[in-house]
């Protein structure tokens, strides 16, 4: 694409692509921004009416709002963190000579085709089914009281699970980027007294702090959304113990019929997706330039 | 302190033998280079020195000290690599505190041996920048400033200029030679280029295949090469070899004659042929003479040489100047 016709030609051609993309994301949002400002409630169709910030000031005001912005947050850092810490340790594993490496790599990568619902029913009903749940079970082998995850530990329970879809995610990110660093690198360190703490530290951690950066960035803009799991197991209870933002919107406009209230709520989300990013954007961006 | 022996030393993956036992005894102090075509072992021999590959069989003794199982950190080596293999993340500085700070070595006495590897090494303008922000010839300067701040009892290097350019390679070899003049330190080279043995080395090591062909100075192995793979690899451009259909009496089933002792006459001579491509340097010319009965022999000439495409020329050596090669690749002895 040197010359300027074949440049203009080229604009021209991408034309239809850029409108239809545009169109397809501004439509709805311009929509959802309508239905914020009206009393819209699907109980009694034909009395909506412009309410101005009616809405907004209702969903912010909502106690649960407060309670499920803070989940939002523990929800996102608990599962980041696991799975960047497991992840690390994953890939360094999986990088091992062992025997049937290939087959090993395949197997741990399965639970991320796993869909989430499925998941978190194989969680919800064979794992931590308080009753016969496999943790219920050795709990009781060992002579403890089982635990009833969901109502003791609903969050927790919520982490446990997305952690595990996306840990092998994670791992997989990582262990390319691991097998990416040059062996003499490492050699060199062994010759110069560095043992493997010190390797891990000075050489394998920076070398990977791009590619946790990466993860850290494309986990959260799929984490700040987490709603099947949450659905399937707990319906965000008990109260509102394990209600994220996406949930209470969810919870908003299709269980209590206020469409109203539940664009307000989705706005509000898209502005604490936007504030997330740009804050993980001046964290950590640094390290994708380069 | 710096001496290095190799006793009946073997290394072989799995079913492969890649150095066949060897025994090699490197002086305190002496430059000795590796050499040898790629695939011939050298640069396992140099890592197996180094520790960092498992010696099968034998024993690598430094300073008289048997160091066959002693951890690369313990062996008190050096090494630059070929890819340089700096830390990308940290400043030149770092690098070169990097092992230092490894051995707790105190923060003052660090900041004096950077200071005086940066003199050395000339490393003072861009001590506070990254690798990559380094050209080629820099990267290898800050390699071989954290090899000297450990002062090491030897430096082994790997291939260390393939990756620079040819007028830049020129200038490290003669910055590395240098630096031994003045650090009088053990140092161990690999290379596959026998320019870069020739003009660096006090001894070459000449490698084919896993074994060791022959040891000598870089003269020696000019002069005397013992058999037919030590006289093609060493010298440029290559001898030329002259393959003899009927052995003489002495048993040489092969000539060699290298390009620059070979003569051109008007007349006589051993050999006639007819000159094919000339290859003027300015300084000298080569000249690929095709001649009956034999291949193309390659004859070096005076820069102002005027023969040209197709022209006859007779070809003469003096007697004591050819090597004679028997059926197995040996040299025969003169006289």
């Amino acid at each position: 694409m040197a010359t300027t016709h074949s440049r203009t030609l080229a604009q021209f051609m991408l034309f239809p692509s850029v409108v239809l993309l545009l169109a397809w994301m501004i439509v709805p949002l311009c929509m959802t921004l309508y239905f914020s400002f009206l009393d819209y409630n699907l109980l009694s169709p034909g009395t909506e009416e412009f309410i101005g910030f009616l809405n907004y000031e209702f969903f912010l005001t909502d106690p649960a709002f407060f309670e499920s912005f803070f989940n939002t947050l523990v929800l996102v850092g608990g599962v980041l963190l696991i799975t960047i810490c497991g992840g690390i340790g994953l890939a360094i594993l999986l990088d091992q000579a062992i025997w049937g490496r290939n087959y090993v790599r395949i197997m741990v990568l399965a639970p991320f085709f796993v869909m989430p619902t499925v998941s978190a029913l194989v969680w919800k009903n064979m794992l931590m089914n308080p009753v016969n749940g496999l943790f219920a079970h050795f709990a009781t082998f060992i002579g403890i009281e089982p635990i009833d995850f969901f109502s003791q530990a609903p969050l927790l329970s919520i982490i446990i699970i997305v952690s595990w879809q996306w840990l092998p995610f994670a791992a997989l990110i990582l262990l390319t980027a691991i097998q990416s660093l040059d062996r003499e690198q490492l050699e060199a360190a062994d010759l110069d007294g560095a043992g493997p703490f010190s390797k891990f530290f000075y050489i394998v951690l920076p070398h990977l702090s791009r590619a946790v950066t990466a993860v850290i960035l494309i986990e959260t803009i799929f984490l700040l959304s987490i709603f099947a799991e949450i659905l399937v197991t707990t319906s965000g209870g008990p109260g509102y113990e394990s209600t994220n933002i996406t949930y209470l919107i969810y919870t908003q406009s299709l269980l209590q019929f206020d469409v109203g209230g539940g664009s307000a709520g989705g706005i509000i989300a898209v502005i604490i997706a936007n504030i997330v990013a740009i804050f993980l954007m001046r964290l950590i961006g640094k390290n994708l330039e380069g | 302190m710096g001496s290095i022996t190799l006793k009946q030393v073997t290394k072989s993956f799995d079913e492969v033998n890649v150095i066949k036992p060897l025994d090699l005894e490197i002086r305190d102090g002496e430059f000795i280079v590796f050499v040898g075509p790629s695939g011939c072992g050298k640069s396992t021999l140099l890592r197996m020195i180094a520790g960092l590959e498992d010696t099968t069989s034998g024993n690598i003794e430094i300073d008289g000290q048997d160091a066959t199982s002693t951890p690369p950190a313990k062996r008190g080596l050096a090494m630059v690599f070929q890819s340089y293999a700096l830390y990308p993340h940290m400043s030149v500085r770092n690098n070169i505190a990097f092992p230092l700070k490894r051995a707790k070595v105190p923060p003052a006495e660090i900041e004096e041996k950077i200071a005086s590897a940066a003199r050395i090494l000339n490393l003072g303008d861009y001590l506070d920048r990254k690798p990559g922000q380094l050209s080629g010839g820099q990267r290898q300067r800050v390699a071989i400033g954290r090899a000297i701040v450990r002062q090491p009892s030897a430096f082994l290097f790997d291939e260390p200029l393939s990756n620079l350019d040819a007028s830049l390679r020129v200038n490290m070899r003669l910055e590395i030679s240098e630096l031994h003049k003045s650090l009088k330190t053990t140092m161990i080279y690999v290379t596959h280029d026998q320019v870069e043995a020739m003009t660096m080395a006090d001894r070459i090591a000449v490698f084919n295949a896993g074994v060791i062909e022959q040891v000598g100075t870089p003269l020696e192995l000019y002069q005397y090469p013992v058999n037919r793979f030590v006289a093609g690899f060493i010298g440029s451009p290559k001898m030329n070899f002259i393959e003899l259909d009927t052995p003489q009496e002495d048993g040489a089933t092969c000539l060699g004659v290298r390009p620059e002792h070979i003569e051109i006459t008007e007349s006589g001579g051993l050999w006639q042929g007819k000159v094919g491509v000339v290859e003027h340097l300015g300084s000298e010319t080569f000249l690929h003479v095709q001649v009956e009965g034999a291949d193309t022999l390659t004859v070096k000439a005076n820069g102002d040489c005027a023969l040209r495409y197709g022209d006859d020329v007779y070809l003469g050596a003096q007697p004591n100047k050819i090597l004679r090669f028997d059926s197995q690749g040996q040299t025969i002895a003169n006289g």
